[in-house]
């Protein structure tokens, strides 16, 4: 290869990760501008003075530390449920003979297709009867057991010798401790990479916690933040505040953990 | 060796389903059921405080929400959403992802790193964050647009701009995913046949159109499904930008789905837009199956 074209190969890169990067950088300059510096012209790439005003009043006006602290409990149940919950349903599909195994995942399969928002309105019901409205446990159920989850484990499953299990049962081991000592171990990969997905998932999601969670001491960032973002339209840096704290903690876990992340979409988009 | 079923096993094996196939059936399978019981009646806020108010109406509401103007609008912007989101989210995925690949390229990580970002970030924070930087007047959009050339234009502000400028925020957050997926699509494409077709003298382009192309169908299908089935989805970037609007120019079907149900509490005909909605998504899935099934004969 010779200097110019990859000279332009590393140009075009570069300007592509400047361009996908430019909203998050100026979000993370405009939280910490003096207000009303975000909204004026010339356009700045920097505030005239640094402040942390807008975090001040984001949590010790506002409230926003309830908020993430909301958040963070029920990604933190969700990404427990889904582990235990589709951990074990997806290795038992994978890997235990039964009767109705193949239907149960020809079933599952078929649901796979089924997007959330068509249950969302008769979900609301359901819980509604069940006198779940408004607490943490109803953002938290959504995400506890999921198709895609328990097809994800049991791909991964698949792979792990039916030898070894049997090996363990001859021992006399019972299947439960087959699974905290062989099952568990040998699938953590794809255990970790549920985990960071799931909870991905949870913090990120609005349209659920906003139908299910009316009270706002019980709102989670997101929902939080749109409520804001309605009642403060013209406050841009306060705004950029909240984004930040909405947005930086998935992103440093996601920066952290990629290697996990990634291998969770990978293995899912081969799935179909 | 195949063996009969052990006692042990099997009851163990529905210990370990139980409680994701409860959960799955009870706050899954059966709201879908419901949700289809509800569209055949009347439930609305009556109903909600008691169930005895409630009637049967047939189909009325799947004919009433047809002939809806507001639920038309929004079945038009989001066809309008999508058709604007494939291609483009296409075209910038599949450019990129041939950039990442190219064996010249270092510090290969780091842009995946960068182009995945987005698509981790919460959709209501980076909503909120792309409404001021379309600002007309102060906007990083129409300022950057400014340096090459380009007037600026009110984009949340006009029913012409409002939807691209949401487009430009999906693919935006989106587009690191599916390069990631054609990446792997890439590795799966043998080198041999690249140094092949190099050997028989065949141009970039032509081992582009003749190579890489044909190898990376499953996963463009693949991406171009999730896309279409995602667009027609649409709903925190209008909730939170423009409130469908200006004058419903970015009104969506779940929006519309939403207020029905939540604002003014019609759940049968929300339950009606759900399953229209639905009945579109399986035709989208049924498009893919045709296509990959098309493809794989010839």
């Amino acid at each position: 290869m010779t200097r110019r074209p990859a000279l332009l190969l590393h140009g075009v890169a570069l300007m592509a990760a400047v361009v996908t990067s430019a909203p998050l950088l100026w979000m993370c300059v405009a939280s910490i501008m003096p207000t009303g510096e975000a909204t004026s012209t010339p356009f700045r790439w920097w505030p005239s003075s640094p402040t942390l005003e807008h975090y001040r009043v984001l949590f010790a006006q506002l409230d926003l530390g309830r908020a993430a602290m909301n958040s963070a409990l029920i990604a933190v149940l969700t990404t427990a449920a889904s582990v235990c919950c589709n951990g074990l349903a997806g290795y038992a599909l994978a890997k235990l003979r039964f009767r109705g195994r193949r239907g149960i995942t020809r079933l599952l399969s078929l649901l796979l297709i089924v997007p959330a928002p068509i249950a969302l309105l008769p979900l609301f019901l359901v819980l509604k009867s069940l006198g779940l409205v408004n607490s943490y446990w109803s953002a938290v159920i959504p995400g506890a057991a999921t198709v895609f989850g328990t097809l994800l484990v049991r791909q991964y499953a698949l792979a792990i010798p039916d030898d070894l299990l049997d090996a363990a049962r001859m021992d006399g081991a019972s299947e439960w401790r087959i699974v905290r000592s062989i099952v568990w171990p040998a699938a953590s990969p794809i255990l970790a990479s549920l985990a960071i997905w799931s909870f991905v998932a949870s913090w990120n999601d609005f349209l659920w916690p906003l139908v299910v969670l009316s009270d706002d001491a019980k709102y989670t960032l997101p929902v939080a933040l749109a409520a804001l973002a309605g009642e403060h339209v013209q406050d841009t840096e306060l705004m950029m505040a909240g984004s930040v704290v909405t947005t930086v903690p998935v992103l440093i876990l996601f920066a952290t953990l990629q290697r996990f992340y990634i291998r969770g979409v990978l293995a899912g988009s081969v799935k179909g | 060796m195949i063996t009969a079923p052990r006692a042990s096993e099997s009851r163990a094996a529905w210990w370990f389903l139980a409680p994701a196939i409860l959960l799955l059936a009870v706050f899954f399978v059966l709201p879908v059921l419901i949700g289809a019981a509800l569209s055949l009646t009347d439930f609305d806020l009556y109903a909600i405080a008691d169930w005895r108010a409630l009637r049967m109406v047939g189909l009325r509401n799947f004919a009433e929400t047809l002939s809806n103007p507001l639920f038309r609008t929004a079945v038009a912007n989001t066809l309008w959403f999508a058709l604007l989101a494939l291609p483009l989210t296409l075209v910038v995925s599949l450019a990129l992802a041939l950039l990442l690949d190219h064996s010249a390229l270092r510090a290969r990580s780091v842009f995946r790193t960068v182009f995945l970002a987005p698509f981790v970030t919460t959709i209501v924070a980076v909503a909120v964050v792309f409404r001021a930087m379309y600002h007309p007047e102060y906007g990083l959009v129409n300022w950057a647009l400014g340096l090459v050339g380009v007037a600026p234009r009110d984009w949340l502000g006009s029913t012409a701009w409002a939807m691209p400028a949401l487009v430009l925020l999906r693919v935006w957050k989106s587009f690191g995913y599916y390069v990631l997926i054609l990446l792997a699509g890439l590795q799966t494409i043998p080198g041999e046949l690249h140094d092949a077709a190099r050997l028989d003298g065949a141009s970039p382009w032509q081992r582009f159109r003749a190579v890489t192309l044909p190898g990376l169908r499953p996963s463009l299908v693949f991406i171009g499904t999730i896309a279409l089935i995602d667009a027609l989805q649409l709903f925190a970037e209008p909730y939170v930008m423009t409130r469908g609007g200006p004058v419903r120019a970015t009104t969506s079907v779940v929006l519309v789905m939403y207020e029905e149900g939540f604002r003014w509490w019609r759940m049968g005909s929300g339950a009606a837009i759900a399953l229209l909605l639905f009945t579109l998504l399986l035709c989208v899935a049924a498009g893919q199956r045709w296509l990959e099934r098309r493809w794989r004969v010839s």
